[in-house]
């Protein structure tokens, strides 16, 4: 099929340049840029970060001592440092919650409903927002006598009123609270968009020989849509282990707040350990591909259809 | 690898019978109540950036206004927190980035699609790999890179990042491009025309589809990002809207109504384009999220 395309370009376009050595072929011209930005700025990054992380480095200094494995072990053993991973697990927990709302709302509005894109509008919206205003909005929602407190005052639960930001307790709570309703309406349109690439006919022909809603659900809509969820909850792992922005903007990490990423943060940009901040990087980075290589291995990606 | 698409069109089962009365409440009840928590703390936040310094302190966050057209906190948040430049950079930024991955990842996606070479798997297998490198692992080390480079506290140090790490835009260009027949291509190639001529006059004419939905998804991502600017634009002139925004609440940090008016400068722009493009966005975030 490509073999008018496999010759070169016609004879009759200028050659500009000496013809010294052999030529470029045209394909290389045209993938140049974006090799170029790939290997720049994500191959020659980790791979010179597998290279600090054997090192102690303050980024300045002209010469790095090799440490061998220390990095590592540090990593794995000082509790500052493997505690951030335990505030994954709240992300982690929050991101079935959010699943489960998702889900629930997708199957609800895949129906009819009066106002269904003005629902659906609403419900993604906040996926849309900016992170910082995000941040802000729920700063102003926990603050002591803010929204929160408020709105439990009203509904006679003034007693359970507390510092939602402040208390080691509930402080990730809260966070991971702020991070589903900011994540929920992604998970919501991306079950929407699979519940209906389900042919309408499927419904009909399950209509005719009686199912009703359960059955519709559980053998129609289940099956079409499983794909999407596992990979919801492969993101949602990845995504708990690399929670950065909502910590960082509210609490900045006070409050026994601080995640994996804001650590490394700190190791790196603050206290300036190169080498201690890539080592985490690193082991980050095979835990998510690790997690990336199980999905592949579960879910190959020409997995048959409904349709 | 099947791009899902959301139907824009009427609910599919609008002709299906009506529940029954209970979970027809229970159902919009259900949708009441998320509409709720979603609206709500962003209302109290319009709330509060109405409201003077007293009747902040006086009312409580339920409720509203006294005076709706008090935008006093606007123009303080507006020239105190320079959101002239915040947005300002943040379209320079945007706009830059936009055209240049428009570009490479055409120019990629083309080379990709319409040539067979003997390294082409490899280099599918660079881009693929590389979709799977979460971005905010690697800043440690790409810091020190674009230091090297020169470009820390320059927007060009946002703007190759942004271009760079780009993997899902080229994603979909490839998947475009395949459905473009290549007869079109062969065609023009026998009146004459050499490769890059059927690339700017054929292909990328066809690829406007593919593009509005780049130039949408990144350009929300774009207006979003947050760590990229903080770490790389530390510069108070170089602050994009996200890191203005960050900033302001340092000096501010006791005055919430001009904070909130600040967030809501923020969220206005989000909200226009959504109820413009309301159609593009589901179609694109749904295309990009599942690569």
């Amino acid at each position: 099929m490509t073999v008018l395309l496999e010759r070169p370009p016609s004879p009759a376009k200028p050659v500009p340049a000496p013809r010294r050595r052999r030529r470029i072929p045209a394909h290389w011209w045209y993938l140049a840029p974006a090799l170029a930005l790939l290997i720049t700025f994500t191959y020659v990054p980790v791979g010179n970060m597998v290279w600090y992380s054997f090192h102690k480095w303050d980024g300045l200094d002209v010469t790095m001592d090799p440490v061998g494995w220390d990095n590592y072990v540090r990593v794995f053993t000082d509790e500052r440092y493997w505690r951030v991973f335990l505030v994954s697990l709240y992300y982690f927990v929050a991101s079935f919650a959010q699943i489960a709302i998702a889900l629930y709302f997708a199957v609800v509005l895949s129906f009819s409903t009066r106002f269904r894109n003005l629902f659906k509008g609403i419900l993604f919206f906040p996926y849309l927002l900016n992170g910082v205003a995000v941040g802000f909005v729920f700063l102003y929602l926990f603050q002591p006598g803010g929204t929160l407190d408020t709105v439990l005052g009203h509904l006679g639960l003034g007693d359970h009123t507390r510092l939602w930001l402040g208390d080691p307790d509930v402080a990730n709570l809260s966070l991971a609270g702020t991070s589903v309703w900011r994540f929920t309406g992604l998970s919501f349109v991306l079950f929407l968009g699979a519940i209906q690439s389900i042919p309408g006919e499927i419904y009909e022909a399950a209509d005719l020989d009686g199912a009703n809603r359960w059955h519709q659900f559980r053998y129609i809509i289940a099956p079409g849509i499983r794909r999407i969820i596992s990979l919801s909850f492969i993101l949602a792992i990845s995504g708990s282990l690399a929670v950065f922005e909502i910590p960082f903007i509210m609490t900045g990490g006070a409050n026994g707040t601080r995640t994996f990423v804001i650590q490394a943060y700190e190791t790196a940009f603050q206290f300036r350990q190169i080498g201690l901040a890539s080592a985490m990087a690193v082991v980050l980075l095979l835990l998510v591909l690790l997690v990336t290589w199980v999905q592949r291995r579960l879910l190959p990606d020409d997995e048959v259809s409904l349709s | 690898m099947s791009v899902r698409t959301v139907d824009p069109v009427a609910p599919r089962f609008a002709r299906r019978r009506p529940l029954s009365g209970i979970a027809a409440s229970g159902k919009y009840l259900s949708l009441v109540i998320a509409s709720a928590v979603v609206l709500v703390p962003l209302v109290v936040v319009l709330f509060a950036a109405f409201k003077t310094h007293g009747e902040y302190s006086t009312t409580g966050p339920l409720t509203p206004p006294r005076d709706w057209l008090n935008f006093e906190n606007f123009a303080t948040a507006w020239s105190k927190g320079h959101m002239l430049r915040g947005f300002w950079n943040t379209t320079v930024i945007l706009v830059i980035s936009l055209v240049g991955t428009v570009f490479v990842g055409t120019l990629a996606a083309y080379a990709i699609s319409r040539f067979s070479f003997a390294l082409k798997r490899l280099v599918l297998g660079l881009f693929l790999v590389a979709a799977l490198v979460p971005g905010v692992t690697t800043q440690v080390a790409t810091y020190q890179i674009v230091k090297s480079m020169g470009l820390v506290n320059t927007p060009w140090s946002a703007v190759v990042l942004f271009l760079g790490t780009d993997i899902v835009s080229i994603y979909i260009f490839i998947q475009f491009m395949s459905s473009i027949p290549r007869s079109l291509d062969e065609a023009a190639v026998i009146d004459g025309a050499n490769r890059f001529t059927v690339y700017r006059r054929i292909i990328l004419p066809l690829m406007r589809p593919a593009i509005a939905t780049v130039v949408i998804i990144k350009g929300i991502a774009i207006y979003n990002e947050f760590y990229i600017p903080f770490l790389y634009l530390r510069s108070p002139d170089l602050n994009v809207i996200s890191t203005a925004l960050f900033r302001f609440k340092g000096p501010y940090g006791a005055q919430w109504e001009t904070i909130a008016a600040c967030t809501m400068i923020v969220i206005l722009p989000t909200v226009v384009i959504f109820l413009l493009l309301q159609r593009f966005i589901y179609n694109g975030v749904t295309a990009g999220a599942t690569k």
